[in-house]
């Protein structure tokens, strides 16, 4: 058994043990020990990273394994991970372990609950850890379908309509993602050698200009769907507003990653030509994608809604960014993913604790909850600054990194398309400061929120370690840029070489 | 000709002497024990399914109007494992007081139509291939009327027979026109023979058109709803699964094997035939309260996914085909087994009826979503991998835009079996299916659905197994 496997065996492992339990008092404390020990497995596997990078191992990708599994399609199960891949999975497994103590209070069918949360993780982990298109594919679609019982069960409001929506449109993103992948596949050698789905076979080679235009798209699409592109990304409102807390915070912080991720994994690295051609489409939409999230946040009464359309305006950022195709972007583009998947997360868990407590979530129902809650109220105000990029936390890294990239583009176009896109960060500090203004500061307006409890245990838990994360990549940012930055270097280069614009 | 080459058709006659060995028993078999006879029955038919995974020898008999090879060796026993099941599955609803004067009947009519079947796929003359279609047909309709004494079983018998003999006629025609023109019936012979004239087009058409009738594509599909309403659900099950397998069977081999010189003439057919049958199967299926009706167009829009196998010509093609039809008896069955399970148990057919089911009866709700989610094609199960295989087989052929309407379709798809995982998961009600439990043959045949869902897809070998086995044009 390989390192990486460990990560999809895990998870699985967790889910059979809670299956046999007899009490269900027990699953949590299973599940809470499985996603540890995941989160454990992700720290070890940064350490061995950086170990054998300092020691002068210059592959692509580390950790290779390889299994064939359909001989006459060339299809393997095959993983590996490379700087990118390693932020990504340790990201998933704080989210993750942070979503079940988040979740810990949840009574109605416990068990299954807890078994569609870590199918949904484990799924997630499979897309990062598969340098296979197939095995990716397959992972991909393994994370989206628990959404639909765990939005649909446990979520709250509009539940099944919101469930049924995000399913669907997710579902109709890798539709088009299946074809973009069956087109990669059968252009995979033009020389008519053996055809692949290896990504990293495939990047050696230049796809035909008339496919990538077709498929490319068909790719990019297909992802950008579940990273909330305009404007494909209606069901972000609707199912992170019903979802439950510690879905939204899968959902927001780690599935929506996904789209980013794999856009720029395979749409962009395996056919950066027909990227760079059709790359104006795109940033317009993307960039619409920004302001647009960020002003509809603003209209927003509700909690949720406000944080799904920032999550939009955000994972925008991360596409546009990734579109901009040179090193200091892309680089930001990886970190916003990993800052925004923290602070989101931290959000979402913040709204559903505050939620649990107000039984509302409308934010002029609400005030002067700082006084009643300060240990909420003070880890709210610090997601806020996080997400309007203050520095000395992760989401100013990120956005500074991204906008210093996207302005180095030689073209006028995309300057004046990324001055746009700065605006954002002005609309974000106006609905984040908002809402830290009506619901936290002022007088308490509701004499039944005077006694509310304030954060326990498990809470605390779980909102510590994201804040912490946070934190901690705002501090000392370097150590995650320059494991990016390495592995974004070959990448980049090929890219440039192969087309040189 | 000595006996030992009478041993290529070693599936039929094991077929054969299985049904007269029912008869025969019915006429021993102790009166007070009227069950015992569907107990041997699915023993014996469960010794010929394994003897029929014995090596045998390819080669053909009367001068080539029978052929048997590795394909339909391999055909033949996916069908018997969907026989067996559909088999196991009935043996509850055969207990029932009104069935048990006519256990044997079922028995005996339902292995002749396999027979039929087998000769069917075997056949190398359309002579065969004519009987082989009606013997797989005829006794059906007996069947779907089984249950005589509702006016909706009678009807789909009716309904069956009528328009088999509508889409015979067809058929006829078409063969006619393929006999004028070439002078033989012999599928090497027509194959090295047919052109490219208007007459023999025509021909074409009209037996496709006629087998369409069979795998019901639309436009030919009308039938089908009714039929699947009105059978006892084991027929349904039957009909859905077997008659509709075996029917694709020998299409893509007649279209491989004798019309590949018209591959363009086919291939522009089963596109058109492809988009419509997926969408207006899908479309009507979004509608249906009944699971048997609902069942039926979700397997008419099955079909249209099916067809995408056959349209590139090509060796993955078939191997696609064969595996997504293993695949789909799995499912299928799967679903209609919990459907059985539950109107034998209470009578309740429609979808509101399982609204809460999870909470009274677990298990059941997880079987049905497994086999709902593999007939969408949702991984980690076999449905998955079987829809991505047919879809890269059109891939191969540069049939993109197909697979585009397909897999867009598999949305429209996926809405109505969620409905359905909706009604047992989500929705609350007042008066859920009460808790039961099964009895061991439901038991043992979900269990054999589970497992084929589960272990087909991550086991490789069973599709590379297929694949060496398929031919292209």
């Amino acid at each position: 058994m390989d390192i990486l496997s460990l990560f999809v065996v895990i998870p699985v492992l967790t889910i059979t043990a809670i299956l046999l339990l007899k009490d269900t008092h027990q699953v949590r404390m299973v599940s809470a020990f499985g996603m540890g020990l995941q989160l454990l497995m992700a720290a070890s596997l940064v350490f061995l990273y950086l170990t054998a990078r300092h020691a002068g191992n210059n592959d692509e990708m580390l950790f290779v394994k390889d299994y064939l599994w359909y001989k006459s399609l060339n299809i393997h199960y095959a993983v590996g991970v490379d700087g990118i891949s390693v932020a990504m999975i340790t990201l998933t497994s704080l989210v993750v372990f942070a979503g079940i103590f988040a979740s810990w209070e949840v009574e109605f069918l416990r068990k299954e609950f807890f078994v569609s949360l870590i199918l949904l993780a484990t799924g997630v982990f499979g897309f990062f850890i598969s340098i296979d298109l197939f095995t990716m594919f397959l992972f991909y679609e393994l994370a989206v379908i628990p959404m639909y019982l765990l939005i649909g069960i446990w979520g709250t409001g509009p539940k099944e309509y919101s469930a049924m929506k995000l399913t669907l449109m997710l579902m109709g993103g890798s539709a088009l993602l299946l074809v973009g992948l069956l087109g990669i596949y059968f252009n995979s050698s033009p020389d008519g050698s053996r055809l692949t789905f290896n990504i990293l076979e495939i990047s050696k080679v230049v796809i035909p200009l008339p496919a990538q235009r077709i498929f490319f798209p068909l790719t990019f699409v297909g992802f950008g769907v579940l990273g909330a592109l305009f404007p494909f990304h209606t069901w972000s409102p609707d199912g992170h507003a019903s979802a439950p807390t510690a879905v939204s915070m899968l959902h927001a912080g780690v599935l929506m990653k996904l789209g980013g991720y794999g856009a720029f994994r395979v749409a962009i690295f395996l056919m950066p030509e027909a990227a760079h051609e059709l790359s104006w489409i795109f940033i317009i939409l993307t960039s619409i994608s920004v302001i647009y999230g960020a002003f509809g946040a603003i209209a927003q009464k509700d909690l949720k809604y406000i944080n799904a359309y920032s999550s939009v305006s955000h994972c925008g950022l991360v596409l546009f960014a990734v579109l901009m195709m040179n090193q200091t972007a892309m680089n930001g583009a990886i970190i916003q993913m990993i800052s925004h998947g923290l602070m989101t997360a931290l959000f979402f868990a913040l709204i559903g604790m505050v939620y649990g407590r107000t039984h509302t979530r409308m934010i002029y129902e609400m005030g002067g909850l700082m006084k009643v809650i300060p240990f909420l109220s003070v880890c709210y105000v610090i997601a806020g600054l996080a997400s309007l990029g203050l520095p000395g936390l992760s989401g100013f890294v990120a956005e500074m990194t991204i906008f210093v990239g996207a302005f180095q583009h030689p073209e006028l176009f995309y300057r004046i398309v990324t001055i746009l896109a700065v605006s954002s960060i002005v609309i974000t500090s106006v609905y984040i400061l908002r809402v830290v203004a009506i619901l936290l500061l002022g007088p308490t307006t509701n004499e039944h929120f005077e006694h509310l409890p304030d954060a326990k245990w498990f809470e605390k838990i779980s909102v510590v370690t994201l804040i912490g994360s946070v934190a901690a990549i705002g501090l000392a940012p370097f150590w995650l840029s320059t494991m990016i930055g390495t592995s974004l270097h070959p990448i980049i280069e090929k890219i440039i070489s192969l087309n040189p614009f | 000709m000595s006996l030992g080459t009478f041993l290529i058709m070693r599936h039929e006659l094991l077929l054969i002497a299985a049904a007269l060995s029912v008869l025969i028993a019915e006429i021993f078999r102790n009166p007070d024990k009227k069950r015992s006879i569907s107990l041997f029955s699915i023993i014996l038919f469960g010794v010929i399914t394994i003897i029929g995974f014995l090596p045998s020898p390819a080669g053909s008999l009367f001068g080539g109007m029978y052929i048997s090879s590795g394909t339909s060796l391999l055909m033949k026993n996916i069908l018997n494992i969907g026989v067996l099941i559909v088999f196991i599955q009935s043996a509850t609803w055969l207990k029932k007081e009104e069935n048990s004067e006519k256990i044997s009947e079922y028995f005996l009519l339902l292995i002749s139509t396999l027979v039929g079947m087998n000769f069917m796929i075997s056949a190398g003359h359309f002579l065969i291939f004519y009987i082989g279609i009606e013997l797989a047909t005829i006794p059906i309709a007996a069947l779907a009327a089984y249950d005589r004494y509702k006016n909706k079983s009678a009807e789909a018998g009716i309904k069956l027979i009528l328009s088999s003999a509508l889409s015979s006629g067809i058929l006829l025609y078409g063969l006619s026109m393929i006999y004028g023109t070439t002078g033989t019936l012999y599928f090497s012979e027509v194959a090295k023979l047919f052109g490219n004239t208007n007459l023999q087009i025509l021909g074409f058409i009209f037996f496709f058109a006629g087998m369409s009738f069979k795998i019901s594509i639309v436009p030919f599909h009308l039938w089908t709803a009714d039929v699947y309403e009105g059978s006892p659900v084991n027929i349904t099950s039957y009909l859905s699964v077997i008659s509709k397998g075996a029917a694709v069977f020998i299409l893509i081999i007649i279209l491989f094997t004798v019309f590949p010189v018209i591959i363009a003439t086919w291939q522009k057919t089963i596109f058109v035939t492809s988009i419509l049958t997926m969408t207006i199967g899908n479309l009507f299926a979004i509608r249906q309260q009944n699971l048997k009706r609902f069942l039926a167009f979700s397997s008419i829009s099955q079909a249209g996914y099916i067809l995408l196998g056959l349209i590139g010509g090509n060796q993955l093609g078939m191997a696609s085909v064969i595996y997504y039809i293993l695949v789909y008896i799995f499912s299928n069955l799967g679903a209609f087994g919990v459907v059985i399970a539950i109107s034998n148990a209470t009578g309740k057919e429609n979808i509101d009826d399982y609204n809460g089911l999870y909470q009274t009866n677990p298990k059941l709700s997880l079987i049905m979503t497994l086999a709902l989610f593999s007939l969408a094609g949702i991984p980690p199960v076999a449905g998955f991998f079987g829809k991505f295989f047919l879809f890269t087989a059109a891939a191969q052929k540069g049939f993109y835009l197909l697979v585009l309407i397909a897999v867009l379709n598999t949305i429209i798809s996926l809405f109505y079996y969620l409905l359905v995982v909706k009604a047992m998961f989500i929705t609350k009600s007042e008066t859920p299916v009460e808790s039961f439990r099964s009895d061991f043959s439901t038991r043992f045949a979900l269990g054999i659905c589970i497992a084929g869902i589960v272990v087909t897809g991550f086991a490789s070998i069973i599709f590379e197994v297929i694949r060496n086995l398929s031919f292209g044009v």
